[in-house]
């Protein structure tokens, strides 16, 4: 019976990503875009890859695709051309990602398939500091990766003030949001959030020795401050305040900071010693849980604005 | 004895979905649409939930599915609130 279920879920990603490309409408696009996101989530459990799983729901579907929903409404709020004129097929764009299809076909077939984690990752486990493989390999074997990312995610938010005008800068971010009060939105905010709170520290907390971690359980939190802001309930800081630029940097800093103790205590830069490895690696989860919920937030609401610039 | 229980009440879940999904595709505007979308997949959620809580090894995991389920019944509830909302707004021309 499994196998039906698997060819099932196969069927459906792959008639999901063709409404997603085919389709007429770019709204209809972003839905089922989440939609397709979420499917993938599920083939990831029917892997068992459930780390990779929570990330796929959380990053790819939820986050990329609030992402996409507020690009749709500022384009439509700015009367810029939200959709496609009818009929006509970007070439451009086709042959593009056709191209990168095929490589893709290509490097998969070129390329060795990569074993199991096999013995040396068994091996090497012990002297992680943390058991869930998955965690070890990121925050551990290979740091630099991790650290990376968290430096990545902190220039796309740089980038994106960087549209800021010059008279917003002082402005809190992002535009006001009218709710009304006492109505569902404002319950709704009410609600989620001690939910959520739970949920996404959970999900940090657990990371070392089950599927879980900062990205994961980082999203889950932006994903509560976004539903306070949308909701009125809190008003989205202002680029000046120090304790939020704090936050935001505090990922990246503790980790290069373990980086620099496992260097000074003579095992290399961001190479862990077993001692220390385990209570290293959970400064970092927490930090970087927090740069991360903070950016990816800020990251949604949007660049500060001052709301009077609607031509 | 459990597994019964599983296969009814998941059955009964999937009936209420089956009807639901039937409702959203064969009702004339969004509100009755909505109003098939809500009720009636929120209770086969929670008519799936309860029978697979029947295959639950602990209580935690029962208290898991219950979480869930209202979870699920809070967000969907909000949401065709704020879209049923906005259909009536985009219908009296704001």
């Amino acid at each position: 019976m499994t196998w039906a279920l698997d060819a099932t879920l196969c069927a459906m990603i792959l008639a999901v990503a063709l409404a997603t490309v085919l389709g007429r409408g770019v709204f209809r696009a972003i839905v089922f875009f989440v939609v397709y996101g979420l499917l993938l989530a599920l083939a990831w459990v029917r892997l068992d890859a459930v780390d990779v799983a929570l990330a796929e729901a959380a990053i790819g579907a939820g986050l990329t695709g609030v992402l996409f929903l507020a690009a749709f409404g500022r384009l439509a709020r700015s009367g810029a051309d939200a959709e496609p004129p009818p009929g006509r097929v970007n070439i451009a764009a086709a042959l593009a990602s056709a191209a990168l299809t095929g490589a893709l076909v290509w490097a998969w077939v070129a390329l060795p398939l990569p074993g199991r984690p096999g013995p040396e990752l068994a091996e090497a486990l012990p002297r992680a500091g943390v058991e869930n493989p998955v965690t070890a390999v990121l925050l551990n074997f290979r740091a630099w990766d991790t650290l990376l990312e968290s430096v990545v995610l902190l220039a796309a938010l740089v980038g994106l003030w960087m549209l800021a005008r010059d008279e917003a800068w002082t402005e809190p971010l992002g535009l006001p949001q009218h709710v009304r009060p006492g109505g569902v939105m404002a319950s709704f905010g009410r609600i989620l959030p001690p939910v959520g709170v739970l949920v996404g520290a959970y999900v940090v907390y657990v990371g070392a020795d089950r599927p879980g971690g900062a990205f994961q359980g980082g999203t889950v939190l932006a994903a509560v401050g976004i539903v306070a802001a949308l909701a009125g309930l809190v008003r989205p800081p202002r680029v000046t305040r120090r304790a939020w630029r704090a936050a935001l940097v505090a990922g990246p800093a503790v980790f290069l900071a373990a980086g620099l103790g496992g260097a000074a205590l003579g095992a290399g830069f961001l190479t862990l010693p077993e001692r220390i490895a385990g209570s290293a690696i959970f400064a970092i989860e927490i930090a970087l849980a927090l740069s991360i919920a903070v950016t990816l937030a800020f990251l949604v609401i949007g660049p500060p604005e001052t709301g009077l610039e609607d031509q | 004895m459990t597994d019964l229980a599983t296969h009814v009440f998941t059955g009964l879940g999937v009936l209420f979905f089956l009807a639901g999904s039937v409702g959203f595709l064969r009702f004339p505007d969004i509100f009755s649409r909505l109003h098939a979308l809500t009720k009636a997949d929120n209770l086969g959620l929670g008519f799936i939930a309860l029978g697979v809580a029947f295959q639950a090894g602990s209580w935690r995991q029962v208290a898991l599915l219950a979480l869930i389920w209202a979870l699920v019944l809070l967000a969907a509830g909000t949401v065709s609130q704020l879209v049923a909302r906005h259909a009536l707004r985009e219908r009296d021309g704001r």
